[in-house]
C-alpha cells in the first residue's frame, strides 16, 4: 500500500484498503470556512442535532477577514453562534489567517492526520505527510453530523525532482512548470507524490508552496514523504504526538514523471489559466498595475522575507500598487519582529489583514479592466481577482517582489544576493 | 431523477472553473435563488438572459475545476439545468452536484459536436445522448450506483436525514 492508503484505512479502522475502493473515515481535523454558511444550512438540512466532534472542529474567518459588506458580517455572526450553540471551540476569528496557515501554525496539521476542509487547497497539508483534502459544504456537514465522510482510495502520481534550484527559481516555479507540462486535469481524483533528490533542498515553506497546487491539476492530495526537514519543522512546533506512515517496497504508482528542475528558469503561468505555463522571460517587460504577494501558497514568513530583500533600498514603481497579505497572523507578527514588514512597507508596500484577501476576487486588492496583475496565489481565472478584463500572471515571490519595484514583469534573479 | 429529458443545450470549452460558474463575489448570498441569478454569469454574460429552466450545459474536460464552493453546484441546480454533460469533471464540483441531486453526465468528446441551442435528449436508460438537431447520439458513461442512489433520491439531504435525523 501507499502511505497515502494506510491513513485512509487507519482512519477506516481497516488493516488495508484497494485503489478504488470507497471507504467510510474518521476525520481528525475537520475545517470550515466563512463563506460556506451552506455548512450550517445542510448540518440542519440533514437532521444534524448536535456536532458529533466539536473538538476537531474548526471555523476560520479567513476569506472575509474582517467582513467588508453587511451580508458577510452576518455570515460570521451566524458562524459564532452555530460554534457556541455546538460548543465548537475552534473559532479562528478574523485576527488569524488563512486556513492551511493557521492549521499549520497551530500544529494541527501533522503526519497521519487526515484533515478536511471546505477549502479545495488542503491538499497542502500532504506537506507533512498528513492526508489533506477539500470538499463542500454538504460534505462537511456530513463529518459534523457524524465525524465521518466516505473517500474513494485514490490512485498516486508520482513526480520526481532531480537537480538542484539555480538562484531565482523556487518551488512555485517547479510547480507551475509541473502543472504546464501534465496540465489542469492531469491529477483529478488521484493523489500526487513527491519524490527525489531536489526535496532535500526545499524548506517546509517551499514544499507547502508545491503541494497546495496540486489542485490546481485536479488532485485529491498530495504527498511527501517526512523526512528530516519535516521532523525539524515538527520539533521547532513542538508537536511530538503523531504517526509516519510509509509506502510499502514495490509499491505500483498509477503513473511516474521525472522533472529536473536543475535547469529550470523561473515561469509564470499567463491568462487565464493555471496550466498556461512558460518561461518568465517570455514575458519580461509586460507592465504590471498591481503585484501581490500572500495567500496559503505564496504568503508564508519565507515569502515576505524573499520579497524584502528583493525591495530593501529601493521604491515600489510609481504606477505599481505592492499589496502584501501575510498568511496568518504568526506570519505577520514574525514579519514585524524580523523587520521584514518595515521593509516592505519603507519600499511602499499596502499591507492587509491576514486572511484570503484578494485572492478570491472579493475585497482588498481587487483589479479593474485592464489592470495586470503578478500574483504569487495559485489561480488565474478568469475574474478571479476582479474585473474579467483584467490580467493575471502566477509567479513566485520573488518574482512578484522583482516585479513590483520594476513596475513590470522582470527576472528576480540579479536582485537575489 | 427523471430518466429521460430534454433540453437546449448551453456549450462551454474545457476547465470551466468555478469562478466562472459562480464568481467569489457572490459567496456571501445564501439563499438558492440569490444564488441562481448568477448562474456561470463568469464565463458567459448571456446566460442569464437565454437559459430556461431544463435546458442543459454541455462542456469539455474538467468541468468545475476549482473552488470547493457548493454555489456553483447550488446555482447550476437552483437556475433549473436539468444536467450538465461534460468530457470530464473535477472532483470536488462532482461530489457537490451529486449531493445536490443535479446528474452530472460524462460523455468523452461530446463538446465538441454538439453547438449552442442544438436541443438534446438524454436518455439515461439507455446511457445515451440523441441530438435532434444534427440527429447524431452520444453515449454516455454509465452512472456509478453509488451516485444513482443519490440523484434517485433528489440528492444526498433526504438519504442523510434517514440516516440522522430519525
Amino acid at each position: 500500500m501507499h502511505a497515502v492508503e494506510k491513513i485512509l484505512a487507519a482512519k477506516a479502522g481497516k488493516d488495508a484498503v484497494a485503489t478504488g475502493e470507497i471507504v467510510n473515515c474518521t476525520v481528525d481535523v475537520a475545517g470550515i470556512n466563512d463563506l460556506y454558511l451552506q455548512t450550517a444550512r445542510s448540518f440542519s438540512e440533514i437532521g444534524g442535532k448536535r456536532v458529533k466532534n466539536p473538538q476537531n472542529v474548526y471555523i476560520f474567518m479567513d476569506h472575509y477577514a474582517p467582513a467588508s459588506t453587511i451580508m458577510q458580517a452576518e455570515n460570521q455572526k451566524r458562524f459564532r453562534e452555530f460554534a457556541a450553540e455546538q460548543g465548537i471551540d475552534g473559532v479562528m476569528d478574523i485576527d488569524q489567517g488563512v486556513c492551511h496557515q493557521v492549521v499549520i501554525d497551530k500544529g494541527l496539521s501533522r503526519p497521519g492526520r487526515l484533515v478536511v476542509i471546505t477549502d479545495s487547497h488542503t491538499t497542502i497539508h500532504g506537506a507533512l505527510g498528513a492526508f489533506g483534502t477539500g470538499v463542500g459544504a454538504t460534505d462537511l456537514a456530513t463529518i459534523l453530523a457524524s465525524g465521518q465522510l466516505w473517500f474513494r482510495v485514490p490512485e498516486v502520481i508520482r513526480i520526481n525532482l532531480e537537480g538542484t534550484l539555480k538562484k531565482g527559481v523556487f518551488a512555485k516555479d517547479i510547480i507551475l512548470h509541473v502543472i504546464g507540462t501534465l496540465k489542469a486535469d492531469y491529477g483529478v481524483y488521484r493523489a500526487v507524490e513527491f519524490t527525489g533528490p531536489a526535496l532535500a533542498h526545499l524548506s517546509m515553506s517551499e514544499r507547502f508552496a508545491m503541494c497546495n497546487m496540486t489542485t490546481e491539476m485536479g488532485a485529491k492530495t498530495s504527498w511527501i514523504r517526512p523526512d528530516a526537514v519535516t521532523f525539524a519543522f515538527l520539533k521547532e512546533k513542538g508537536v511530538t504526538e503523531y504517526t509516519v506512515y510509509e509506502t510499502d517496497p514495490g509499491y505500483k504508482y498509477w503513473a511516474e514523471h521525472n522533472f529536473d528542475v536543475g535547469s529550470l528558469e523561473p515561469q509564470l503561468a499567463a491568462p487565464h489559466s493555471v496550466d498556461n505555463v512558460a518561461p518568465l522571460s517570455e514575458f519580461e517587460g509586460l507592465e504590471v498595475q498591481q503585484a501581490y504577494l500572500g495567500t496559503c501558497t505564496g504568503g508564508r514568513l519565507e515569502d515576505l522575507t524573499i520579497a524584502a530583500g528583493i525591495v530593501k533600498g529601493r521604491k515600489v514603481a510609481k504606477g505599481t500598487r505592492f499589496i502584501v497579505v501575510p498568511a496568518s497572523k504568526n506570519v505577520l507578527l514574525d514579519a514585524m519582529k524580523t523587520g521584514v514588514m518595515q521593509t516592505l512597507v519603507e519600499a511602499g508596500a499596502t499591507f492587509v489583514t491576514p486572511g484570503c484577501a484578494a485572492c478570491l476576487g472579493v475585497h482588498e486588492g481587487m483589479l479593474a479592466s485592464g489592470d495586470r496583475c503578478i500574483s504569487a496565489s495559485n489561480r488565474n481565472f478568469p475574474g478571479r481577482m476582479g474585473s474579467g478584463q483584467a490580467e493575471l500572471y502566477l509567479g513566485s515571490p520573488a518574482a512578484v517582489a522583482a516585479a513590483a519595484v520594476n513596475g513590470k514583469i522582470t527576472d528576480p534573479s540579479p536582485y537575489l544576493s | 431523477m427523471r430518466s429521460k429529458f430534454t433540453g437546449k443545450a448551453f456549450v462551454y470549452g474545457k476547465n470551466i472553473d468555478t469562478d466562472q460558474i459562480y464568481p467569489g463575489r457572490y459567496l456571501d448570498l445564501t439563499d438558492a435563488p440569490d444564488v441562481a441569478k448568477h448562474a456561470m454569469e463568469g464565463a458567459d454574460g448571456d446566460f442569464a438572459k437565454e437559459f430556461k429552466a431544463g435546458d442543459i450545459i454541455v462542456a469539455g474536460t474538467n468541468f468545475g475545476c476549482g473552488s470547493s464552493r457548493e454555489h456553483a453546484a447550488i446555482t447550476l441546480s437552483a437556475a433549473g439545468v436539468s444536467a450538465v454533460i461534460a468530457d470530464s469533471f473535477a472532483r470536488i464540483f462532482y461530489r457537490n452536484g451529486i449531493n445536490l441531486g443535479l446528474p452530472l453526465l460524462v460523455s468523452p468528446g461530446i463538446a465538441s459536436r454538439v453547438s449552442r441551442g442544438d436541443e438534446l435528449e438524454v436518455d439515461l436508460e439507455k446511457s445515451e445522448v440523441a441530438n435532434k438537431t444534427t440527429h447524431e447520439r452520444y453515449p454516455l458513461e454509465p452512472v456509478t450506483e453509488y451516485a444513482k442512489n443519490i440523484l434517485e433520491a433528489g440528492g444526498i439531504k433526504p438519504l442523510l436525514k434517514a440516516r440522522f435525523g430519525g
